[in-house]
């Protein structure tokens, strides 16, 4: 068990160190840099081209990418150093890891709510094969699917807008957006939330569904099952206690392919509804070519998406052994 | 009974015992069944209808549209859609048969209080088919000005679907936006197949090392979330750029991160067939490798890479909505239907003027429509499995 998780963990290291370095290329490739951006807007208030090669020189940009690509790093590792902000004259690091928070926990109660809304739609499917129930389930699955998740979250708004008269954006309420955090306005952000991990969630829902479904299929189907029915056990506590414990260990493993996805799902949805998380400062950052802030943020989401992929993995060892011993 | 069942099912697996019905099986192509299995899948046969359908209107989009994407009436600006009747009772209690429409006059909303179009329930304004409108070029080259359907009437447009901010038809741009969003998905899955094909295949076929690194660099591509990557790749895109440069880049975009999925299935399908018997034989009959590959294998596993292609060209009409929508995709005057939902950004406008996000009703449908062909082909893909 050890074992495993240390191998898991050591291939961590290399996948990380490719993630960062694609990073820093994509952030990179825009033809000139920060101080272009600001030569173009500071071109009347007198600021001359020695000014802003001074200002290369002190961010590092005049370096070779490579250099800047280790001192980037390193800063990283060595001391939580993301580089600077441009465009709001701060380190990164006070940008980011508050949004970044809450990008997490967006997608963190996005997962819990697909699980709550997969799980028993794939068991009743499964349960149900060829009903009425069956096919309406997976309907519901495929317009999950079908529906770009930005334009769910406009819709929500729009319902939300003009039946109820309410807007939806934003995970606070006015009086705490700025607040200090406190119970109350733990309680307000839980009240908020529910909308954009509602709308992020729906997309990855249909192809858990399925999972579910099949995998449930596959082992409604087997000898023990039978076994167990001639013996007299009830059908729900039948489904329960063996099939379905079964089932659901490809359910878990898939969280390493879902988590992408709700990832990539939050940060539209995010800058759609104007969520404080990391999408529309991610978005900012790369009109304003600001790139140490752009390229934290896209790194910091691949990573939290790996380690979350790993903790499925470990906890996929847990529950399985046939895993750990492979 | 269980003994009768047994015996009656050996009955049919034996050679001798032929069934015209297992003759028939027996005796048919791949293609044919492929083809037979995929007829029982009702829901990817209406799927592959109604993508057939949907692709056909992009191909004819300038005939269809009653107008083109950019002609605009500036009394119809953020028009309701207009409606359709076919039988009109006039105020003299004349009646009128026929498909026909009202013209919008400004009125005033006395309970939002400001000035919006409604139609004017007494002009009757027949719609025609083929008729003459706005002129264009058919696919760019043949000038026409016949539509499919229309007034007729150059100052009375034909807003099914109401009009936008400009006072152009929506109905027209979707149409005319098909072309693009569609188009779009199949270059961009085209390019991903390339990719996927050659590198998929290289991992399959050589193996060992090879096939270990490639497959750790397909799961690190996999596991960064996507839509931040594309938005980075996006940004660089210069915003003074031609905008067909620019369908190019996107195109590239997506396909460059899509890929890897076809990657899995083709590296499958050769690690799955590299050992079965008709390949040894090829090998030992002193075959090539590119013969092998293409003669032998790429035949075989076709059925699973078209299946996974139309499973793939939905996430790329997807992909390429939401960059448009969030303006770092496909710009106007370019016309698409990511670019059409732009309009719809603020949530003033969209109470004021709903229809703009119908635009996403014509995503939501293809998208769905794809879905459910592609599922259907993948369970046909493999005709020989039970």
């Amino acid at each position: 068990m050890l074992g495993y998780i240390a191998r898991r963990i050591l291939m961590i290291v290399p996948t990380m160190l490719v993630i960062s370095m694609v990073v820093f290329l994509v952030i990179q490739l825009p033809p000139g840099d920060y101080a272009n951006t600001l030569m173009a807007t500071m071109q009347d208030s007198g600021m001359d081209n020695f000014g802003v090669e001074a200002l290369r020189k002190q961010y590092g940009l005049d370096q070779p990418v490579w250099i800047q690509y280790g001192r980037w790093i390193w800063g990283i590792l060595s001391a939580g150093d993301f580089g600077y902000s441009f465009k709001w004259s701060v380190p990164v690091s006070q940008l980011i890891w508050d949004r970044l928070g809450l990008s997490v926990l967006v997608s963190l109660s996005a997962l819990l709510l697909t699980w709550a809304i997969a799980l028993p739609i794939g068991i009743f499917a499964a349960a149900r094969k060829y009903t009425v129930g069956d096919y309406l389930a997976s309907f519901i699955g495929f317009a999950g699917l079908a529906v770009p998740n930005f334009l769910l979250a406009l819709l929500i708004m729009y319902g939300a807008f003009s039946i109820f008269g309410m807007s939806v954006g934003g995970l606070f309420s006015a009086e705490y957006v700025n607040a200090p955090w406190s119970f109350a306005k733990i309680g307000d952000l839980l009240s908020h939330i529910w909308i954009p991990a509602l709308v992020v969630g729906l997309g990855g829902t249909a192809s858990l569904i399925r999972i579910m479904r099949a995998n449930l299929l596959d082992e409604l189907g087997k000898p023990y099952v039978v076994t167990a029915r001639a013996k007299g056990l009830g059908e729900t506590r039948l489904l329960l206690k063996y099939p379905l414990r079964l089932a659901l260990n490809p359910f878990v493993s898939s969280l390493a392919w879902v988590l992408p996805g709700l990832v990539s799902g939050e940060t539209i949805v995010s800058i759609v509804l104007s969520l404080p998380t990391t999408g529309p400062l991610l978005l900012d950052a790369l009109i304003a070519q600001d790139m140490y802030l752009a390229g934290s943020i896209i790194l910091m989401l691949s990573v939290l998406t790996i380690v979350g992929t790993l903790l499925s993995d470990i906890l996929l060892a847990i529950l399985d052994p046939r895993v750990r011993y492979a | 009974m269980l003994e009768v069942e047994h015996a009656a099912r050996a009955a049919k697996d034996r050679p001798d015992t032929l069934t015209r019905k297992r003759e028939r099986y027996l005796a048919a192509g791949q293609w044919q069944l492929i083809w037979r299995r995929f007829r029982r899948h009702k829901l990817g046969l209406a799927g592959g209808a109604v993508a057939a359908l949907i692709y056909l209107v992009a191909l004819f989009a300038e005939f269809l549209a009653p107008t083109t994407f950019e002609e605009y009436t500036a009394a119809y600006r953020f028009a309701p859609p207009m409606p359709v009747e076919i039988v009109h009772i006039a105020q003299d209690g004349s009646w009128h048969w026929g498909l026909h429409t009202h013209p919008l006059v400004p009125t005033v909303d006395k309970v939002k209080m400001r000035r919006t179009l409604a139609p004017d329930g007494q002009t009757v304004v027949p719609i025609h088919f083929f008729v003459s409108g706005a002129p264009y070029k058919f696919w760019g080259i043949f000038p026409t000005d016949l539509h499919f359907f229309g007034t007729g009437d150059p100052k009375i447009p034909l807003m099914l679907l109401g009009g936008d901010r400009l006072g152009r038809d929506l109905l027209s741009r979707i149409i005319y936006g098909s072309r693009i969003s569609l188009s779009i998905g199949l270059f961009g899955v085209a390019i991903s197949l390339l990719l996927g094909v050659i590198i998929g295949g290289i991992s399959g076929y050589i193996g060992g090392i090879t096939d270990n690194l490639i497959q750790r660099l397909v799961e690190i591509l996999d596991s960064i979330p996507s839509v931040p990557l594309w938005i980075g790749l996006a940004a660089i895109i210069p915003l003074t750029l031609a905008p067909e440069l620019v369908y190019f880049l996107i195109t590239l975009i997506l396909a460059l991160i899509g890929w890897t999925g076809l990657a899995r299935v083709v590296r499958g399908r050769f690690l799955a067939l590299k050992h079965e018997d008709f390949i040894i034989a090829a090998r030992l009959d002193g075959a090539s490798s590119l013969r092998i590959i293409l003669r032998h294998m790429v035949p075989s596993f076709m059925s699973h890479i078209i299946a996974a292609l139309s499973l793939a060209i939905p996430g790329m009409i997807l992909a390429e909505t939401a960059l448009s929508y969030l303006g770092i995709g496909l710009r106007p005057p370019v016309v698409s239907w990511g670019v059409l939902l732009q309009d719809a950004q603020n949530i003033r406008t969209i109470v004021e003027a709903p229809w703009l996000l119908l635009p996403g009703g014509a995503v939501i449908v293809t998208v769905l429509a794809l879905n459910f062909l592609g599922d259907g082909l993948r369970d046909a893909a493999d005709p020989y499995s039970t």
